[in-house]
């Protein structure tokens, strides 16, 4: 913890998506939206396919600093992101998505972890960042 | 239509209670990928100092849900849930939601914005456990796209 410094790389992880993964986040959240399962209806409101969920995208891109929080997620106080680019999920060849986290602040009352969370090289969350209690 | 600038600062009542499931968690849980033991394991929660599994942080999201649908089922509101963007989210904890706890929810429009043709509404769920105490607030700014 003494040796943290802002800029610090804690976690760094990639994930890789399919659609069973898209199915499984729609029912365990009830976000049942059928962009998000359903090419043909992605395709009729103009998209080229089915997207992830944000809130799934937000959800495991927060996952890193649990792990590396040693599991406790209960010492996230606070978790925050800006959807800016939407994940295209292949039907065969799914989406890899990167998550790297970053020390952004640090303080007395703990630090501030910055994502940088990509697919296919850009962006897909803004300012995602976790404010963590000292991992200590 | 454009969303009614008026609802800002206006509430809803509290959703009716939910009752956070302990499979329910490690569903949420095994969806978001998450390979804690606090989220997975009663007897590793537990021992952490847990009454039970912990919920990952965006679990919140299930509970704030109900309130989000009483914004966008409100007519006076006039938000037209088909022209709806998810632009934001920020969850802000006391504590972690735990299996057990009974919570209900609250939202409070915050905020109404014109931006090149489109609304941005932000609405701010405050969830609460059995006892009254805060638990989570949940704010979203919802875009909604105007007419072309």
């Amino acid at each position: 913890m003494s040796a943290l410094e802002v800029g610090d790389v804690v976690a760094e992880k990639t994930y890789a998506l399919t659609r069973d993964s898209l199915v499984r986040y729609a029912g365990a959240s009830g976000d049942f939206n059928p962009i998000h399962y359903r090419d043909d209806f992605a395709q009729s409101v103009g998209l080229d396919g089915v997207l992830a969920h944000g809130m799934l995208t937000m959800g495991f891109a927060v996952q890193p600093v649990v792990e590396w929080l040693g599991g406790d997620s209960g010492k996230v106080l606070d978790y925050q992101s800006k959807f800016t680019r939407p994940v295209p999920v292949d039907a065969a060849a799914g989406a890899e998505v990167v998550v790297v986290a970053k020390v952004g602040a640090i303080d007395d009352d703990g630090l501030r972890i910055d994502l940088t969370v990509t697919f296919d090289g850009a962006t897909v969350l803004g300012k995602a960042q976790v404010r963590v209690a000292s991992p200590a | 239509m454009p969303v009614n600038p008026d609802i800002q600062g206006r509430s809803y009542p509290a959703t009716a209670p939910y009752l956070v499931g302990r499979e329910k968690v490690r569903e949420f849980a095994r969806a978001v990928l998450s390979t804690s033991p606090l989220n997975l394991d009663p007897e590793a929660a537990r021992a952490a100092g847990y009454p039970d599994v912990v919920a990952p942080p965006t679990f919140a999201t299930v509970v704030q849900d109900a309130t989000l649908q009483q914004l966008l089922a409100d007519p006076d509101a006039a938000i037209d849930f088909t022209r709806v963007v998810h632009g934001d989210q920020r969850f802000t904890f006391t504590r972690p939601i735990v299996a057990g706890d009974e919570l209900t929810a609250t939202l409070t429009v915050t905020s109404v914005k014109s931006l090149g043709g489109h609304s941005l509404v932000t609405a701010e769920s405050s969830i609460a456990d059995g006892t009254g105490a805060h638990v989570v607030t949940a704010t979203s700014t919802l875009v909604v796209r105007g007419e072309e």
